[in-house]
């Protein structure tokens, strides 16, 4: 009986394996607010689709609800890769819509902003248990990775087994510190890149062929 | 059911609104036979009543994300702004003993400060060192 259970389950996951060859794999970008995630997914879109993803802004929590772009052929090495997009709220633990006055919004605007914000990154959370197959997780290389948030986040992926990538993004600016990033998480590799320049794209590229191939 | 409370006796609850700061450390064997809701609920009740709480063994990486979650669902303006909570980093899996790599048991043991977001502001973090600045009001 072990022996055709064992039997079973091998040509189980053969066929699982050719069937899910097929599906799409939903990438989810994540990463904390500002980090550059929507500029990333719109990146990635135009490059390979010719559309965007949605509008991206340096006002905090600009993506307040999950979005998604389907098939999204990438080709690499003779070989394509389609994946869906999914570009996410930056995760946080609190959000004050007191913030966002400072960016010269009516108290009323404000508020509601916030109120999507946290209605957002509570959809994001749920998305990270529940429905994405591999992560992008980008953070803004001229800031100190060490934060809770990124720490509790990249174990949450970890205890889930989901493959990650972690890019360091806005090498373009001044204060940019890829190093810093590699050395706050060296359990994965981590890619440099600027997403809003485009600068080491085709490295981008490659990797997420290699990881969610 | 009632949930759940980190202070048991109200006598031994002082008026905590003017003079200082409530520090509830839950013990691990407090935890352990909670579920993650209850666990959630007992964080979540006592940060928004302004008290910092201390847990000797953490929340699973699964509890965190349900914890985040539930606190973005609790905010609302000028009330609760959300939570600042500081861990250790991780404890590299080297830590975790053969038998509980080989059944997938994760070692959560890491203490951990919750507070809320608008109190407790983190000073300093590194492998062995947390700082922190909690404010009265």
């Amino acid at each position: 009986m072990g022996l055709l259970t064992n039997l079973r389950d091998s040509i189980s996951r053969v066929t699982d394996g050719l069937f899910a060859a097929d599906e799409p794999k939903r990438i989810g970008i994540y990463g904390p607010p500002n980090a550059g995630k929507t500029t990333l997914a719109n990146r990635i879109a135009r490059d390979w689709t010719g559309d965007a993803v949605g509008p991206e802004s340096h006002i905090p929590h600009e993506t307040r609800r999950a979005r998604r772009k389907e098939n999204v052929e990438i080709e690499r090495n003779g070989r394509t890769v389609t994946i869906d997009i999914v570009d996410t709220p930056g995760v946080t633990t609190k959000v004050d819509y007191k913030e966002f006055l400072d960016h010269d919004m009516e108290k009323d605007d404000a508020v509601r902003r916030s109120r999507e914000a946290t209605e957002g990154v509570a959809e994001a959370m749920h998305w990270l248990r529940e429905d994405v197959d591999g992560v992008i997780y980008v953070l803004d290389s001229t800031t100190d990775p060490f934060t809770q948030v990124n720490t509790m986040l990249i174990g949450i992926i970890e205890s889930q087994d989901l493959p990650a990538l972690i890019l360091a993004n806005k090498t373009d600016l001044p204060g940019s510190d890829v190093q810093q990033i590699a050395n706050a998480f060296p359990q994965h590799e981590t890619i440099p890149l600027s997403a809003l320049e485009g600068d080491n794209m085709d490295e981008v590229y490659t990797k997420i062929a290699e990881y969610f191939g | 059911m009632p949930g759940p409370k980190a202070n048991v006796d109200a006598a031994d609850d002082p008026d905590d609104g003017d003079d200082g700061v409530r520090i509830d450390m839950i013990s691990g064997a407090r935890m352990e036979g909670l579920t993650s809701m209850e666990k959630i609920r007992l964080i979540l009740d006592g940060v928004r009543e302004g008290n910092i709480v201390i847990l000797e063994e953490g929340l699973s990486p699964d509890e965190e994300s349900k914890l985040i979650e539930v606190t973005m669902t609790e905010i609302s303006p000028d009330d609760f702004t959300g939570i600042e909570i500081e861990t250790y980093p991780k404890a590299e899996a080297g830590d975790q003993s053969f038998l509980d790599k080989l059944m997938g048991r994760e070692s959560t043991q890491k203490l951990t400060v919750i507070g809320p977001a608008n109190r407790i502001e983190t000073l300093h973090k590194d492998e062995n060192l947390i700082s922190t600045l909690v404010s009265r009001k």
